[in-house]
């Protein structure tokens, strides 16, 4: 055991899931020499050469159509796209092709791969540098989305979703990069996909967050009988732990920092509403960031949902 | 019978050497007082970008990328528009915003992270600081397209970087700029950097201004270092495609010489080396040596033209720094052209 940041556990997964199959190769914008802008491939370019961690040219379109291929082929591309508000352009793969092909051809082809990518706010960057558009990906059947939470549950869940026969979007939340240590295992251990987590057991109101959002919504609780999930992936939607922990709680609140329209949370809303509508107290509570443009720095604090504004939505729910 | 040549070689244009001696290229004709005004423009792009690197490490400036190096590109070709004409820049254009004029405090306060900084004043068609890589390219072209359209005399100057030229956008902004024709220039400064995939990273190809060959267009390099060869280049294809000439790819061939932004260490991926030959071919120092021969520079104008740089940005970053702090409300004002029945909600939080 010792002790990383996530940066540390997602490199650490990389080059022992590199060791273990030859068919794993990363590629992306400086992720070679570089190792990549946050340093997350750090050292592979050194130890697995340059056929197996690709510095590609500045083509998002490109790099992901050519995981496809790869992966189509056999191999196990592993893309990082620098941040997820550059991720537009490969939508179209995204969704055109990795998520349909194993319909499209019957399950003869599939698209195991992996993008990683930066996301969420927070980190005083530039514009298009703190998207947090987990939603979008939600939507399309065929693709999973995973964001850990933790550098355990980093290393974990991109094991796991390397290993996944199915196209994963892995988002990474920029803010939890460096902020938290931990003990990560060396051994090969995994987290499984499509498995929430409940990090705090309540009683009184059930709290679903995930990302760097987590870590928020656990300083918000102290003082409240709340039990807080992190979803972990957010598609496929672990929904037996979400009912569960609603039907022993019958109080909601969800915190997302992506805008509410159409953000996850109107899909747990509705979730819970359909499946355990009897056994709530009180209406479902979202907690969000606003339905705008996610603002410069100097107003990057505003938008975000802050503490206080979680702790607020849980007195609302336990007086309603 | 031998095989054909169907294209000729890509031509690279220079005016000025490394010491600032005419070359074959003449230069274009400029007063005394324009090559003047265009050299002190020049050390004022150069103080600020210095100015705002230092901010940036007192951590009063947000990640910002510096132009060291590429002020002759920048300059060169902005300052070949003219009124009317619409200019596409990247994020690495703090040269082209001062060759127009653009308020210095308010470029200050957009690095610092206000967006409000970015509010182009009325009559400037410039857009503002675009990040995707790239991606201003097709804009650039539908801009043209409508210029055409209203029968304007006016055309448009797209800038992107070696990496930009990897992007489909510019792949596809180019086929269709060549279809139509367009009064569109496409100023690629090759720096030789994207972060730290150097040129021969993104393309296979010799130069990147033959691309243009295979769009039906002209393609051309610039010493990208060389004011006058750039400023001459662009002027030569904005007027072509004012007389309905059509497209041009201007290639300047420059240096990145400072880290990708605040950001970056370059240190991790690139010999000094190389660095150190390019302080040789400085921007600045050619134009210099150039006014020198002419007799137009002393080291009394210099300091008088430093100097007076220097009063205008210490003033710009006065008036960035008093600003007052955006109302969190602002964060609605622009989303649409009205408030939602959602944001009309959110925003009572305020
Ligand atoms: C679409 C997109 N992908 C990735 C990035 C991250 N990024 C910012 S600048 C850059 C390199 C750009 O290189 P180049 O086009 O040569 O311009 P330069 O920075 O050298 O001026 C990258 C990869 C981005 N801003 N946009
Ligand atoms: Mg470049």
């Amino acid at each position: 055991m010792a002790t990383m940041n996530a940066v540390q556990a997602l490199n650490l997964a990389l080059s022992e899931e590199m060791e273990r199959d030859k068919d794993v190769v990363v590629l992306g914008e400086d992720v070679g020499k570089n190792g990549g802008v946050f340093r997350v491939t750090e050292g592979l370019y050194d130890r697995f050469g340059p056929e197996r961690v690709m510095d590609m040219p500045l083509a998002e379109t490109g790099i992901v159509g050519a995981a496809i291929g790869m992966a189509f082929y056999g191999l196990k591309p592993v893309v990082e796209m620098q941040f997820m508000g550059f991720i537009y352009a490969a939508v179209e793969h995204l969704f055109s092709h990795a998520a349909r092909i194993r319909t499209r051809s019957r399950g003869r082809f599939t698209a195991s791969l992996v993008v990683r990518t930066p996301y969420g706010a927070g980190v005083k960057a530039l514009e298009h540098h703190s998207e947090s558009a987990e939603a979008l990906f939600c939507h399309m059947p065929g693709l999973k989305v995973v964001v850990p939470s933790s550098p355990l549950t980093a290393k974990g869940l991109l094991l796991s979703a390397i290993r996944d026969p199915d196209p994963v979007l892995f988002l990474e939340p920029t803010r939890l990069y460096r902020m938290l240590k931990e003990e990560v295992p060396e051994i090969d251990y995994t987290v499984p996909l499509g498995k929430a987590r409940i990090v705090r057991e309540g009683t009184d109101v059930t709290l679903i967050a995930w990302g760097s959002m987590l870590q928020r919504a656990m300083k918000a609780v102290e003082g409240f009988n709340t039990e807080v999930i992190d979803l972990l992936t957010l598609s496929p939607l672990d929904e037996e732990t979400v009912l569960q922990s609603v039907k022993k709680t019958g109080r909601v609140v969800i915190v997302h920092e992506a805008p509410s329209m159409c953000g996850l949370g109107a899909e747990l809303s509705a979730l819970i509403a359909e499946f355990a509508m009897l056994h709530l107290k009180a209406p479902i509570l979202r907690v969000t960031s606003y339905d705008v443009v996610l603002p410069l720095p100097k107003l990057e604090a505003y938008y975000l949902p802050s503490i206080e504004k979680i702790r607020k939505a849980i007195e609302t729910v336990l007086q309603y | 019978m031998p095989e054909q040549i169907v294209e000729p070689l890509i031509k690279r244009l220079a005016v000025l050497d490394e010491k600032g001696n005419e070359t074959v290229t003449p230069a274009p004709s400029l007063t005394d007082e324009e090559l003047k005004r265009m050299y002190e423009l020049l050390v004022l792009a150069r103080t600020f970008d210095q100015r705002a690197l230092t901010l940036q490490r007192e951590g009063r400036l947000g990640t910002y990328p510096s132009i060291l190096g590429q002020e002759a590109s920048q300059l060169g070709s902005a300052l070949a528009s003219e009124k009317g004409d619409w200019l596409f820049p990247s994020y690495r254009e703090s040269g082209v915003y001062i060759a127009l004029g653009f308020p210095l405090h308010m470029l200050l306060q957009y690095w610092a992270g206000d967006e409000r900084g970015m509010r182009v004043p009325e009559g400037m068609n410039v857009l503002p600081v675009c990040i995707p890589v790239g991606t201003q390219i097709p804009h650039a072209v539908g801009a043209a397209m409508a210029a055409k359209y209203r029968k304007d005399r006016a055309a448009a100057i797209v800038y992107f970087g070696d990496g930009g030229s990897s992007r489909g956008d510019f792949h596809e902004g180019m086929n269709m700029a060549g279809v139509f024709k367009l009064p569109v220039v496409f100023l690629c400064q090759n720096n030789q950097w994207a972060i730290s995939v150097p040129r021969d990273r993104q393309t296979a190809s010799k130069t990147i201004a033959q691309k243009a060959v295979a769009y039906g267009f002209e393609g051309i390099q610039v010493d990208g270092n060389d004011f006058l060869a750039v400023y001459k280049a662009t002027r030569d294809a904005m007027a072509k495609a004012k007389e309905g000439g059509g497209p041009t790819l201007i290639e300047c061939v420059t240096y990145r010489m400072s880290d990708h932004t605040t950001a970056d260490d370059a240190s991790r991926y690139r010999p000094k080396e190389e660095t150190e030959k390019w302080k040789a071919r400085d921007p600045l120092l050619r134009m210099r040596l150039y006014l020198e021969k002419k007799g137009l520079w002393t080291e009394a104008y210099q300091k008088d033209a430093e100097a007076h740089a220097t009063a205008m940005v210490d003033e710009a970053q006065k008036n960035a720094e008093s600003v007052a702090a955006p109302d969190p409300k602002d964060m609605f004002t622009y989303t649409y052209a009205g408030l939602t029945q959602r944001q009309a909600r959110e925003i009572k939080d305020f």
